[in-house]
Parts: structure tokens; C-alpha cells; sequence
């Protein structure tokens, strides 16, 4: 609230959309968490690079009685059990040498670092793409219902209602559930379990209703203004209205939302990937990692910390830059938060 | 007001006939999902699946299934599980509730005092680094994935430690207050400060700007006018008014969480309440128990919705006289 005054008195000949952007720019939230999330990203990227050229291992095999060599004697990567009974096998702890087994090993004796970075890839992408879904479909239905009114207005709305209603992890455990087991077909193109589409649609949809509801009554106002009255009285056909006047107004509200839509879509996909009906293996997100960790919490809890951990960091980056956009686009906090 | 109320009841009961239908289709029409084969196991012959198919009803027309299936859960009351059979839905549906409602009152507890404290110190205090703090805070809480959460409370608690400084802690699970207060107490303390954690963080980053937001209307300005003091201005007006969407907010939120959304703190403390037995049935395509937990939990969450547009109603004299 304070940095607004500031930036506003300097910037009043320019369009809003300038004037935000440069309070964006300015604000320290800002560069703070495109830092860290600039950060994550290269790490994600860099995957392939540190598991072939720095560790030399390929995080998707399991290798559980693979042994490596250091300081001249022959380590092995799962090591017998000295807790317990003595039976079975804990994997060998941090090392803190790069090329072997940095922070360590998990149960199938595959290196966690380089899971960590592989299954960043999958979290930040699925968060990223199903954000896109969640955006495209809710404004286009926040747009034509709350712009055609009447029946259109009134059918998609119970839509929206009906999801609403119906809590959202159990909707997305469902929908999981059964995916799972049919694959999700589109006319000729099937994606089977295996694949990031399923986690991605269903997490894309879940969400609609919680941003298409503002959308739509932020178009309803809009609507009522004296511009579109202008257009519809100069002759500007339906389409027309929408992508000129109606669109650029309601676009800001949907930048507000996208930040901490990836955050949370992120924290869906972690929650299902360890209930074990998101991300299927051989491939990896946090979520799944976390899952696998628990089996060694108690005696290697690195391998559970670890993901989280990038979980709750990347998640707060993202808030943090939601909140920035938000005091920049949103002067009046007409976007609620939610959840 | 009773037109208000009536309208919203009969959109109750339309809202829940849709979800139930919804569930159904979900579970029944997809293409690819077979329940029998499912209940059958994973390598049946194709004579029993007949079999299976036949004496679940599974070989009727799918209408027909829906009716039966809503006769047995609504007007009968003898719906049975499809995975371990005799066990009647109801009754098991029921015993988890308790379980479910100990978890979420004493977390929205502790969240609400929490939030409200520091909300509003947040919003009011003079310090230059309390808001930021409290902000990072808040935005700390909203991004931990609550489950790891969970686990790492676990860990600390119940491995090394578990023979020092957390002696007294009884292992997971839940013991029901009427057989024993104090192991139930025990039982649920640090499920409560987990399952808090996030909603908090919430609740102070909505609190706080709802606040910062009531600090600029008409009404702070002529109240200061008046002469009215700071700390009046505060909790007699800001707050009050911030309160409308906390409202709200805490009606959605606790029926989502009454009607099994706590699933994942349920299944990471082990106490068997409402999320955990959705969780299991929907992972043994128990359609029965997952038609009953989902209608039960939609319910919640449409109930709440209509109580908080009453209150609403009932708390701003702005929305009653629209």
C-alpha cells in the first residue's frame, strides 16, 4: 500500500498497464522470488546434466546392489541394516562428494539428488500447464457467461456450482482414481497411466470454479459500463465487444490469480503424487519422492525433508510474487485470496 | 428471509441429487473402468466376473443401478460395501465422524485465535518489520504441503525424541473422548497444530488486507472525524468489518473439512475419520462407501454455503437490503 502512493504520483501520464508493470518492477517481492524461481528452474533444466556427467548414475533404474568406490574403499550403495533385527537393507547416507551419492540414496539405491531434479522438472511443469487449463477454461466461461447472461449464464453456473460443491481433493482423487485404471482419451489420441496429461487435466479442472466465479461477476460489471454501451450503440458485432473491451478488462484479475495458481495446483499435484494417484513411476515429482522418503523417515529422513522442502519454497516464491502482482494490478484487492 | 431460506434449501437438495449422479457416472460410465473387475481381483476368469457382475446388479442398465443404489443408501438405510461384504455403510459412515469433528474443531481453534492475533497486529502494529514478518509467515504457512508437515512432526516426535523430550506422547491414532479425555487430548494435539498451520496462514494474509482495506472507507474516515481513538477505530470498525469475510471464509473452509478434506492429515496421524475411509474406498473402488462419504461431504460443503450467505445476510444490513 505504501510503495503505491510513491510509484502512482511519478507515473501519472502513463496507461495503467504501465504504471503497474513499473510497480511490479520495483517491488522488492519481486526480484526476490523471481530470483529463487529463476534458481529452481535452472536446476530443473540442468537435470540430465548433473546425473550423466556429475554423479554418472541414471535416476530412473534401480540398482540395488551397486557399489562404488571411495577414499580407495568399495562402498556399498545399499548397506545392511545395523537398527533392529539387522535384517534387510538401509541405502547409504549423504556423502557430501558430487560424483557419488551426495545426500544420499533411497530404497532402490537410486541417487536423490538427481530424483530431487528430475522430479522438479515434472512438478514445475504440471503446475505450469495445468494452471494454463485452469486459466483458459475459466475465462472463457467467465467471459460468455457473464457476458451472454440469461440461459447461458444460468446453465454454466450450476456447472461451476456442482464442482464447487463437491470438495476438491476428494473430486481430484476421484477423478484419479478412475483415470488411472481407463487412461484419458480425447477422439484418437490416448494418454495411458503413465502419462503427465492425466495429473495435469484432472488438476487443471478441478480448480475452474474458483477463478471463472470472480471472472464471471467482474464481466457482469463490466458489462454495465458506459464503453461497452459505446460499442454495442456504434454497431460492434458480439465477438468484437469481448476481445476489445471486455478481454483487457478482466485479463489483470486472471494475471492476479495465475501465481498463486501454480503454487496451489503444485501443492494438488505433490498431495495425489503421495497418495500415490498423481505421478506414476518411473517418473518422479516431489510428491512421489515424499512418498517413497517414508519407508526410510526414520532412518534416512533426508529422502522425505528434502522434496518438501523445494515444495515449500517454490510454493512461497510463487505466493510472494502473487502478492506483488496483486498490490500492482489489484489496487483495491478486489481478487480475493483463496485457497 | 424464509423465501431466502427455502430457495436455498430446494438448491440443496437439486446440488446433491447432481453430485450423487456425477459420482455415479464417474464411477459407472467412464469408458475403461469396470467395477467387477475390480471387486473381482486382478486375474479373474470371465466366469466369475459374470458372477460378481451378477450378484452386485452390475449386469443391469445403469438408471436402474443409480435408483436402486439411492434406495438402499436413502430410504432403506441398508446400503452394504462392495469390498468387505455384510458391513452395512451407514453405520461405518457414521462412526468416523466423531473422529473427523474432534480433528477440525480443535484445529479451527487454534487457527482462528492464531490468525485473528496476529492478523491484526499485522495490519495495526507501528514497528516497521512486524507486518513483513508476519506476512512471510503467512505465506510460509499457505505453501506446506500439509502431509509433509505431518511427517516431519512424526519424525521429530515420534523417532529419537520420542524417548526424551516427547515421552508422554501416546503412538498414532485417535482414542475417543468419552473413553478417555485426556489420551483423546493427547492424541490429537499435534494433528491440530499441523492441520492449523495452513489455515492460518490463510486467514492472517486475508485478515490482514481486509483490515488494511476497511482502514480507507467512509466510515474509519468519519470516526476519526468524530474524534474516535485509534485502538476504537480498530477493533470496533476495521476489525468488525473484516470479520464479514472471515465469516465466510471459515463456513466453506470448515465444511470442506468436516465432509473429509482433513484426508490427508487423517492419513498421515492414522486417525480414522471421514477422509481416510473416503481415501480407502476410493482406492478399492468401494462405490457404495464413496457414494455415501462424497454426498456426506457435499452436503457439508453446501450447507455452509447456504448457513454463511444467511449469516451474511444477517451480519451486513448492505446485502439484506439489495
Amino acid at each position: 500500500m505504501i510503495g503505491l502512493k510513491k510509484h502512482t504520483q511519478v507515473a501519472f501520464s502513463q496507461s495503467p498497464g504501465r504504471v503497474s508493470w513499473e510497480i511490479l518492477n520495483k517491488d522488492k517481492r519481486t526480484r526476490i522470488s523471481f530470483a529463487i524461481l529463476l534458481l529452481i528452474i535452472a536446476l530443473a533444466i540442468l537435470a540430465p546434466i548433473y546425473s550423466s556427467f556429475i554423479a554418472h548414475t541414471n535416476p530412473f533404474v534401480s540398482s540395488l546392489d551397486a557399489s562404488f568406490n571411495m577414499n580407495g574403499k568399495t562402498v556399498q550403495v545399499l548397506q545392511p541394516s545395523t537398527q533392529g533385527l539387522g535384517l534387510g537393507v538401509t541405502p547409504i547416507g549423504p556423502t557430501w562428494k558430487f560424483n557419488h551419492y551426495f545426500l544420499g540414496a533411497d530404497s532402490q539405491g537410486r541417487d536423490i539428488v538427481a530424483r530431487i531434479l528430475y522430479g522438479g522438472r515434472n512438478t514445475l511443469f504440471i503446475g505450469f500447464v495445468s494452471s494454463l487449463l485452469t486459466m483458459f477454461f475459466a475465462i472463457l466461461i467467465g467471459v460468455i457467461a457473464g457476458y451472454y447472461r440469461g440461459f447461458i449464464d444460468n446453465f454454466l453456473s450450476r456447472i461451476l456450482d456442482l464442482i464447487w460443491a463437491f470438495p476438491v481433493y476428494l473430486l481430484a482423487i476421484s477423478l484419479s482414481v478412475v483415470l488411472l485404471t481407463s487412461g484419458l482419451n480425447f477422439g484418437f489420441i490416448h494418454f495411458g497411466a503413465g502419462s503427465l496429461a492425466l495429473p495435469i487435466f484432472i488438476i487443471g479442472m478441478v480448480y475452474i470454479p474458483y477463478v471463472a466465479r470472480p471472472l464471471r461477476a467482474q464481466v457482469l460489471s463490466i458489462r454495465e459500463r458506459d464503453f461497452v454501451k459505446a460499442a454495442i450503440g456504434y454497431g460492434a458485432g458480439n465477438s468484437n465487444i469481448i476481445f476489445t473491451e471486455i478481454l483487457p478488462n478482466v485479463l489483470p484479475s486472471a494475471l492476479v490469480f495465475f501465481p498463486i495458481m501454480v503454487a496451489l495446483n503444485m501443492l494438488t499435484e505433490s498431495a495425489l503424487s503421495f497418495l500415490s494417484i498423481g505421478v506414476q513411476p518411473p517418473s518422479a515429482s516431489w510428491g512421489t519422492i515424499i512418498n517413497d522418503g517414508l519407508a526410510l523417515l526414520y532412518t534416512r529422513p533426508l529422502v522425505a525433508i528434502l522434496p518438501g522442502l523445494m515444495i515449500v519454497i517454490t510454493a512461497a516464491a510463487l505466493n510472494l510474487y502473487g502478492d506483488a502482482v496483486r498490490d500492482a494490478l489489484d489496487p483495491k484487492l478486489n481478487t480475493r485470496i483463496i485457497k | 428471509m424464509i423465501k431466502v431460506i427455502l430457495t436455498r434449501i430446494t438448491s440443496l437438495f437439486l446440488v446433491l441429487a447432481a453430485i450423487s449422479v456425477l459420482v455415479f457416472l464417474i464411477f459407472f460410465a467412464t469408458p475403461g473402468v469396470d467395477p467387477a473387475a475390480r471387486i473381482a481381483g486382478r486375474n479373474a476368469d470371465q466366469q466369475t466376473l459374470i458372477q460378481v457382475r451378477h450378484s452386485f446388479g452390475l449386469d443391469k442398465p445403469i438408471p436402474l443401478r443409480y435408483l436402486s443404489m439411492m434406495n438402499h443408501l436413502f430410504i432403506q438405510r441398508d446400503l452394504t460395501s462392495y469390498v468387505n461384504r455384510g458391513t452395512k455403510v451407514i453405520p461405518e459412515l457414521l462412526s468416523t465422524i466423531p473422529a473427523t469433528l474432534s480433528l477440525v474443531v480443535g484445529a479451527s481453534i487454534i487457527w482462528l485465535l492464531m490468525s485473528v492475533v496476529l492478523g491484526i497486529k499485522a495490519a495495526s502494529s507501528k514497528r516497521k518489520w512486524i507486518d513483513p514478518l508476519i506476512s512471510v509467515l503467512g505465506i510460509v504457512g499457505v505453501s506446506i504441503p500439509v502431509y509433509w508437515l505431518g511427517e516431519v512432526v512424526n519424525l521429530i516426535t515420534q523417532s529419537k525424541l520420542h524417548d526424551s523430550i516427547f515421552h508422554w506422547l501416546p503412538p498414532l491414532g485417535y482414542v475417543g473422548i468419552t473413553s478417555d479425555p485426556v489420551q483423546w487430548f493427547l492424541h490429537l494435539i499435534f494433528p491440530w497444530i499441523t492441520l492449523s498451520i495452513l489455515y492460518t496462514g490463510i486467514y492472517i494474509r486475508v485478515l490482514r488486507s481486509e483490515i488494511l482495506t476497511a482502514m480507507t472507507e467512509d466510515f474509519v474516515k468519519t470516526e476519526r472525524a468524530k474524534g474516535a481513538g485509534e485502538k476504537r477505530i480498530l477493533y470496533r470498525h476495521a476489525f468488525r468489518m473484516s470479520l464479514l469475510s472471515i465469516v465466510s471464509l471459515f463456513g466453506l473452509d470448515f465444511g470442506a473439512l468436516v465432509g473429509g478434506s482433513a484426508l490427508l492429515t487423517e492419513v498421515v496421524f492414522n486417525i480414522h475419520g471421514i477422509g481416510k475411509l473416503t481415501f480407502d474406498s476410493l482406492q478399492n473402488f468401494d462405490l457404495p462407501v464413496i457414494m455415501a462419504t462424497v454426498i456426506y461431504a457435499s452436503f457439508f460443503v453446501v450447507l455452509a454455503n447456504a448457513i454463511v450467505d444467511i449469516v451474511y445476510a444477517w451480519l451486513d444490513p448492505r446485502v439484506r437490503y439489495e
